[in-house]
């Protein structure tokens, strides 16, 4: 047994025990940070702090919510929203928490993309934070259905009907998932099972996974500069601040993403009280009714750009309907990001605006996918239906010009825009009907597939400038 | 500055995004239309004056009271609630206070052809008759019955007591325990339980063969499709939901506000209390946004 002192503090008992003194300093006093950053590096502590809201609102919720057809209306909009102490506010924090989250991860996401953090031994992060871009999509999900009004109704049953696309078990899959032929009871209670239970345990996992995935890439900075952080470090305790290129998480990095959260949640609260109706959809407080199908069915905002990538393919090609083209689409936009680090052919770590090609791309993608949410949401009728069929194709080709763009192959880089284009008067003579779907049509899909697939695996790295 | 940039291009795409898929998604998922004037320009003014006194004769020489109730003048309804609905598919409003929220000229118009002001013609025609018959008589006797109606009707109507006379007998409100054969009592023994439940049964059969579907519980209709929705809704049902069974009642603009308040009052009772916190809670962030800010300026003072 270790050699045990009576301790003269409650601090040095605990000390002796836990060492917590030495975790502080892990964790906090001595986590280093790089010096050279912007207001987009709170955006970790923002989402940490969203995540707790979500959590501690959830448990009061939990507390009177009943996940019954019959029941949980009425728990929600009548229990919950009238009766229960401050429980309206618990909701609103809730639902507002659950869509503004989307806002920060996706600017959390692209601050990552801008200033190439996911490459060059960063993959581990980036692929934990797409594995909670993932479950956090999952939580949405299933947290949605549970008030049962008609948006949760009716999402859940045109997104789970998704899945009867899937080869040979998609039928059975649907059943499987739905519990029932049909979205009904049992839905409702394994839904609520993945979102108050299974699908929170995952998402802590992984954040414990991200942030562990952090430790030995060390955070990005602005200019992608390669920064020796035991170097630093000991420059930083010695006392020479001005000069260390790096910052101890506690007190200063902190200092400043309090000042960056308080705003946020300006923000944040002004929509909870004034501003909600974005986040908690109006027909949502209509009651669930399998029989009455709303006129316009669309998911949360969050989905809107991968169910417009769905969509966007809205004419059969070959033996393949319309559906089938989406789905394909749609399951590669879903899983697409992951692969990012592969994509890019160039072990550069810079911020987009020093790399040239790639900077053209990042603002090209950032277009093309509010472009897909607007169009997401609006009735894919008449020339709206080709506008979301540009903008999916679009987003397939940004994935397939990216090798080109990243390792600078001009003559590959340009084949693949003249497929998209090719694409795209195919797409409008299916538009205007002035053409059938005949067999050109099927071989440009094909090459263009080709090229998405081939392109990140044959296109050499070309190394890095660093 | 530099942040300053980056916080003013992720403000315009996020203002860009939000604009695209809230306002100008909504205007082009729901079609414009005009807000609610309450004017009924399509209905035409009754010029003459009406004598209140003629008009209680002409209510009674006009077999009014054979199936409409007036409570405050102690005339009482010849059917109850359930077998009112049996013949007629509904029950028939008490008119005590009908002039309180129905305009005068629609009231007029309304008792002389019900189905044209109602703007029911593709529910009721030659084939299938509405239960109440038009009106054969004079327009001064016409006037005069208005005259009448509006002389017994309160100068005040309390919000609860518009939607009754104006909403209550189609819709059930169940977060205020409003049932369309009025308000749930508490009940003492199981058997009185099962016996409200049986007529309001009943009741909703007959209104729903009566209209070919049930209309809705309005409990959250305030948070569904929000006052000016209903506002312009309630003036003219058939213009925003073409083919509704849902009749034009011809409220006043007062009496409609009425109605949209006790809809407030029930399904989002908690607004005035939202509105009042909100404002502590953003002062809250903002003082602690400053107090971050400085204690923030004060550590990187000595890293620059």
């Amino acid at each position: 047994m270790a050699h045990f002192t009576k301790a003269n503090s409650l601090h040095e008992w605990l000390d002796q025990r836990l060492a917590i003194d030495k975790l502080w300093k892990v964790l906090a006093a001595e986590y280093w940070v790089p010096k050279n950053i912007n207001f987009l590096w709170a955006m970790g502590v923002v989402l940490l702090t969203m995540f707790s809201i979500l959590v501690i609102s959830g448990i009061f919720l939990l507390m009177y919510y009943k996940p019954d057809t019959k029941l949980a209306f009425d728990s929600v909009n009548y229990t919950i929203m009238q009766e229960v102490w401050f429980g309206w506010l618990w909701r609103h924090m809730h639902a507002v928490a659950a869509s503004v989250v989307f806002l920060v991860i996706y600017i959390h996401m692209f601050t990552g993309i801008y200033y190439a953090s996911y490459k060059r031994g960063r993959e581990m992060i980036w692929i934990s934070g797409m594995l909670l871009f993932v479950t956090f999509s999952a939580e949405a999900f299933s947290g949605y259905m549970l008030p049962w009004g008609q948006m949760s109704y009716w999402a859940a049953q045109v997104i789970t009907n998704l899945f009867g696309g899937i080869p040979f078990i998609g039928k059975d899959l649907v059943v499987w998932i739905r519990g029932n032929f049909y979205v009904s009871d049992p839905t409702l209670t394994r839904f609520f099972m993945l979102h108050v239970l299974l699908m929170p345990l995952i998402i802590m996992a992984i954040i414990g996974l991200h942030f562990y995935s952090l430790r030995f890439p060390h955070v990005n900075n602005q200019d992608g500069e390669e920064i020796d952080f035991d170097a630093e470090a000991e420059k930083y305790k010695a006392g020479l601040k001005k000069e260390s290129k790096v910052i101890p998480f506690w007190p200063v990095f902190i200092s400043k993403d309090l000042f960056v959260l308080g705003v946020f949640l300006i923000f944040y609260f002004y929509l909870v009280f004034y501003h909600y109706e974005f986040a908690m959809d109006p027909i949502n407080f209509d009651p669930a009714n399998p029989m009455k199908t709303p006129p316009h069915i669309y998911p949360e905002w969050y989905f809107l750009w991968s169910y417009e990538v769905l969509r966007g393919f809205f004419f059969p090609v070959g033996s393949l309907s319309a559906m089938d083209m989406g789905l394909i689409a749609f399951g590669i936009a879903n899983v697409i990001f992951f692969a990012l680090p592969w994509f890019d052919k160039n072990d550069e770590v810079a911020p987009a605006a020093r790399r040239s090609g790639f900077f053209v791309w990042f603002w090209l993608m950032v277009i093309d996918m509010i472009i897909l949410t607007i169009w997401g949401k609006l009735p894919p009728t008449g020339f709206n239906a080709y506008i979301g069929y540009v903008a999916a194709v679009g987003f397939l080709a940004l994935w397939a010009a990216l090798p080109a763009v990243t390792a600078r192959k001009k003559g590959l880089l340009g084949f693949v825009i003249l497929m998209t284009l090719a694409l795209y008067i195919a797409g409008y003579m299916e538009y205007a009907k002035t053409l059938g779907n005949g067999i050109v049509i099927v071989a440009l899909f094909i090459i263009f597939y080709a090229l998405f697939f081939l392109n990140p695996v044959f296109v050499r790295n070309r190394g890095g400038a660093q | 500055m530099k942040e300053l940039k980056i916080l003013f291009i992720i403000a315009v795409l996020v203002g860009i995004t939000y604009w695209g898929i809230e306002p100008y998604a909504h205007s082009k998922m729901h079609p414009h239309h005009e807000p609610a004037t309450f004017a009924y320009a399509d209905l035409k003014p009754l010029h003459l004056k009406g004598d209140p006194k003629k008009g209680a004769q002409a209510i009674m020489n006009n077999g009014c009271t054979g199936c409409h109730s007036i409570a405050s003048q102690h005339i009482p309804a010849p059917m109850d609630p359930v077998a009112a609905s049996a013949s007629y598919g509904v029950r028939p409003p008490d008119l005590s206070n009908i002039a309180a929220v129905v305009d005068h000229k629609f009231l007029a118009n309304f008792i002389k052809d019900p189905v044209k002001a109602m703007k029911l013609a593709h529910k009721f025609n030659a084939k299938r008759a509405f239960p109440m018959p038009n009106f054969y008589g004079s327009d001064q006797d016409l006037a005069d019955i208005v005259a009448y109606l509006v002389s017994i009707a309160p100068k005040e109507l309390s919000p609860k007591e518009a939607f009754e006379t104006a909403c209550g007998r189609c819709h059930n409100v169940r977060y205020d325990k409003w049932t369309v054969i009025g308000e749930k009592p508490k009940f003492k023994t199981e058997v009185q339980k099962a016996d409200f439940e049986l007529k309001l049964a009943k009741y909703e059969a007959n209104l729903k063969k009566y209209l070919g579907t049930t209309p809705p519980d309005l409990s959250m209709f305030i948070r569904s499709r929000g006052p000016e929705y209903i506002r312009d809704f309630v003036e003219d049902p058939q213009k925003l939901l073409h083919g509704t069974a849902m009749p034009r009642v011809g409220l006043t603009k007062e009496a409609t506000e009425k109605v949209i308040a006790y809809l407030e009052k029930v399904g989002d009772r908690k607004k005035e209390k939202r509105d009042k916190l909100g404002v502590w809670v953003l002062l809250y962030f903002v003082i602690f946004s400053v107090l971050a800010y400085l204690w923030k300026q004060k550590i990187w003072r000595e890293l620059h």
